[in-house]
């Protein structure tokens, strides 16, 4: 196959940055995207150029690295799937493809289409966790979980942190990531002890960083790689909602400690 | 010769480590918060080791080539996590675990650190149930099992087909929440380069950093590393594009030993090689046996019109299949081990009987399975799987069988580590994959997670404490040391060279070739002539390497070029030294299978009066040949006996 790629190109930070047109040739369908920008970069070493830069490491669909706007869309063209499970099969002969980073400003571009994301590990740092130690803990099964609620927070567990649903919002929201974060948690035993501190305290990290409020318009569902529903984003608001309701009963409680 | 010694407590066997723990020196609070640890790589094994170590209170600095802790490639473990739970009241027990990791390791592995990682295996579930893992469930809400390659018991806890995923979320929410108490640092996007050793003892290493290209010293009292397997030597392999075995590599050329660098576990299902620009191979839960059926045609013409694609393997009639694993291995059937799965797979394919355009492949069949459960079922315990499959081949495994072929997976050998998984390094540490200690000469599926998560959340966190109470009157370790100066002297020049060889051939070329010759030489089935061969092939490869690669950009700025190059390097000088060890390793054993040495029937045939030994080997620098060492094992509980699966 033969496609024409029109690829972002930026220095570092600071660079303006603008589109480059490529061409290649010989792509077999049954390439993945990332073995396509493969091929790219070894004609462009041959050329003496610099190769573009772009995230990837397994390559298999599940540590979340690789990012990439085709087409203006996070992660291209199929349903549920990341760019690295993309293949050029999913492209028609000849086709022009686009190729950009996460535009975010909560996600600034280190080079080509690499950003950064690590405004996500401050969120999860905020409270995205059970606070137990690794000592002293009862046997697991004592903590029983109805199948459902184990399902469906696995459901929102199995987000990769791509950052697709800040990419694809008009707010650049990252609503759906946390939504997630505090749904798997929130809905199992262990972790409603903490579930109305977690959640507080990773909205008010979001916000800070610069993160914009749900754009109602459900683009982060659609483009989500693992396919995670919006339902935690509501779940998110209910049990931020009561957590603020009870917010001043724990803070009483607290001080007459 | 250096004389290795394990140091596992006297006492009996299951009394090991509660003797250890009872005994061993620990380190008062007060001067915790005075020591410094760096954690190098934030899998199962880095991120747990880092969070616990940050929740005793020492000073943690943890370093990731990723840009985030929880994408290590821990993540793509897909199959689960074993634990001697007996949940299922099916006659599972810690001696059970033990001796099945043992056996299935081709009695090449330590049987005092083997018994106490079975040992802990029940506290990593309850654990990591308590950090909020969505392990699957049963309706009554308790934990689910399922049976995986070489056991006969259901131990193995999962959640759907991304149990490493959850696994590593569980232990990276842990690390979060000690970053943001402020006991543990994090460094993303470091590359580590060097160990620096000052006084005989590891105190820091080297760090370049990704995005600036800025080389930085990092110091501590005691360094560990958690960097992971080296199965990218091959080139094509189910691990990540960025893993690498430079900071096990460094430590090696720094004075620690180097074990069983030849053990290296083929996983049988993979998905086939498609074509020459392939990058990664993908691997497919083993947890499918279960369900899956192994067959390739009973004749060859069947077998020759499949790769013609002039007939679909659904028109081949019941009895012109030949379920060869089911033939030849009737006791444990598709469920036999990795190494014997796979190489089973060869000799199909070897003898004509392959599929696929290739004729390098075998078909993964779920029709009995789909009519016996109905597709439902099938698609609640594979589905992801089955989604993976078809996005990468474009084929429907519910209409159609997988075609799958082995693939390298998992490196058995690493740096040698004692009883403490201290390496010979005083100081020097080295945990979960990257060591060579529990799997001896084949892992059984669903114990590298095991093995990780207990290095990491219990295992070092007692055994670093004995040696950090000598060290609490060691002061912060000085950057400015002369060794630091050296260290970052050594990694600038050894940089600039790189880069200044202004040769033709980008780093992939080297990659590519380097990948062929470990794969056809020191891969699933060895011999003398081919490793010796594959020796020459290799000295020539490093020398065009050194005179012909090609690096684009700069070293002051983000270059992967340049991160490729230096890790090609190392794999090139790795290789080597696996095919010295696969040559002196004149028997068969788990993936090590040596053609000169097999049954008649095929089967590996081990020789324990000549090789019941880890083969530990010593740097001896530039042009010299490494010498080997020896670990005696012995087998007190368990007598080594003809693994047989039949």
């Amino acid at each position: 196959m033969i496609f024409t790629l029109k690829i972002w190109r930026q220095k570092n930070a600071v660079d303006k940055g603008g589109f480059v047109t490529y061409k290649v040739e010989d792509i077999s369908p049954d390439s993945s995207f990332f073995e396509m920008l493969d091929h790219l970069n070894q004609l462009l070493i041959g050329r003496g150029e610099d190769p573009v830069a772009f995230d990837h490491d397994c390559r298999e669909g599940i540590c979340g690295t690789c990012s990439l706007y085709i087409n203006g869309r996070p992660h291209g063209p199929l349903k549920g799937t990341t760019t690295c499970q993309l293949h050029m099969r999913a492209f028609r002969n000849g086709e022009t493809i686009h190729v950009e980073p996460w535009r975010c400003g909560a996600f600034p571009v280190i080079k080509d289409l690499i950003v950064d994301r690590s405004a996500f590990d401050r969120i999860i740092q905020a409270g995205g966790y059970i606070s137990v130690n690794s000592g002293g803990i009862p046997d697991a099964n004592t903590i029983p979980v109805p199948k459902h609620d184990a399902d469906t927070a696995f459901d929102a567990a199995s987000c990769i942190g791509c950052g697709a649903c800040v990419a694809s919002c008009p707010n650049a929201s990252a609503m759906l990531f946390v939504g997630a974060k505090v749904s798997h948690l929130a809905l199992l035993p262990q972790g409603r002890v903490e579930a109305a501190r977690r959640v507080q305290k990773m909205v008010s990290c979001m916000d800070e960083l610069g993160f914009g409020n749900c754009s109602n318009s459900y683009a982060c569902e659609a483009e989500c790689p693992k396919e995670i529903s919006v339902a935690n984003i509501a779940r998110m608001n209910r049990e931020f909602l009561a957590a603020r309701l009870f917010a001043e009963k724990e803070k009483e409680i607290s001080f007459s400690l | 010769m250096i004389k290795l010694n394990a140091g596992a407590p006297r006492a009996q066997l299951s009394d090991q480590w509660n003797t250890y723990k009872a005994s061993c020196k620990l380190v008062n609070p007060n001067n915790k918060r005075k020591l410094d640890i760096i954690v190098v790589g934030t899998g199962l094994a880095g991120a747990s080791a880092a969070a616990t170590l940050g929740q005793l209170g020492y000073n943690v600095k943890s370093l990731c080539y990723q840009d985030t802790p929880r994408r290590a490639h821990s993540i793509a473990a897909q199959g689960g996590i074993n634990a001697a739970k007996n949940y299922q009241n099916d006659g599972d027990n810690v001696f059970r675990l033990f001796y099945d990791t043992i056996k299935g390791g081709d009695y090449r592995a330590r049987e005092s650190n083997v018994y106490r990682l079975a040992s802990i295996s029940p506290e990593i579930i309850d654990l990591c149930v308590a950090q909020g893992v969505p392990f699957a469930r049963e309706y009554g809400g308790m934990l689910a099992n399922r049976s995986f390659g070489g056991t006969q018991v259901s131990r193995t806890f999962y959640a759907r087909g991304q149990t490493g995923q959850q696994l590593l979320i569980g232990a990276y929410s842990a690390l979060s929440r000690q970053i943001a108490e402020g006991n543990v640092k994090l460094y993303n996007r470091r590359d580590v380069l060097d160990i620096v050793i000052i006084d005989g003892k590891a105190r820091g290493v080297i760090a370049r950093n990704l995005v600036t290209g800025e080389l930085e010293r990092h110091s501590a009292h005691a360094v560990v590393l958690a960097s992971g397997g080296y199965g990218n030597v091959f080139c094509l392999s189910t691990n990540a594009m960025g893993s690498n075995v430079t900071p096990v590599w460094s430590a090696y050329k720094k004075g620690a030993l180097f074990a069983n660098p030849c053990f290296t576990q083929i996983h049988p299902t993979c998905i086939p090689v498609h074509g020459e620009f392939q990058s990664k191979l993908t691997l497919m839960s083993e947890s499918l046996r279960n369900d899956g059926r192994i067959w390739v045609p009973r004749e060859s013409e069947d077998a020759e019109k499949l790769r013609q694609k002039k007939i679909r393997p659904e028109q081949i009639h019941e009895t012109k299949r030949d379920y060869y694993l089911e033939r030849r291995y009737p006791a444990f059937g598709n469920l036999v081990p990795r190494d014997v799965a796979s190489r089973a797979a060869k000799e199909r394919c070897d003898a004509g009987y392959g599929v696929g355009t290739s004729g390098r492949a075998v078909f993964l069949d779920f029709s009995d399975a789909i009519n016996r459960l109905g597709i439902e079922a099938i698609s609640a315990r594979y589905g992801n799987l089955f989604q993976m499959y078809e996005r990468i081949v474009d084929d429907n495994p519910y209409l159609t069988p997988m075609m799958i072929y082995p693939a390298v997976h998992y490196t058995m050998g690493g740096l040698w580590v004692d009883y403490e998984l201290m390496t010979t390094v005083p100081g020097l540490y080295s945990i979960g994959e990257c060591n060579f200690s529990d799997h001896g000469a084949n892992r059984l599926g669903a114990s590298a997670l095991m093995q990780g998560l207990a290095d990491g959340y219990f295992v070092l966190p007692y055994t670093i404490s004995g040696y950090l109470s000598n060290e609490i009157h060691t002061p912060g370790i000085q950057t400015t040391l002369p060794e630091f100066h050296l260290a970052i002297q050594d990694v600038t020049d050894r940089l600039a060279r790189l880069k200044n060889t202004n040769g033709k051939a980008s780093v992939d070329h080297f990659h590519r070739k380097l990948g062929k010759i470990m794969w056809e030489y020191c891969g699933m089935s060895r011999n003398e002539a081919g490793l010796q061969k594959a020796l020459g092939l290799i000295g020539e490869l490093k020398e065009e390497f050194a005179a012909d690669v090609r690096i684009p950009g700069g070293l002051k700025e983000y270059n992967p070029e340049l991160e490729k190059a230096w890790r090609v390097k190392d794999f090139i000088e790795l290789g080597d030294l696996m095919v010295r060890d696969a040559l002196q390793r004149k028997e068969s054993c788990g993936g090590h299978f040596r053609e000169e040495f097999q049954t008649p029937d095929g089967e590996a045939l081990r020789d324990d009066e000549r090789f019941s030994f880890v083969a530990a080997w010593e740097y001896k620098g530039g042009a010299a040949e490494p010498e080997m060492h020896r670990e005696e094992l012995f087998f007190e509980t368990v007598k080594p006996s003809q693994r047989s699966y039949k």
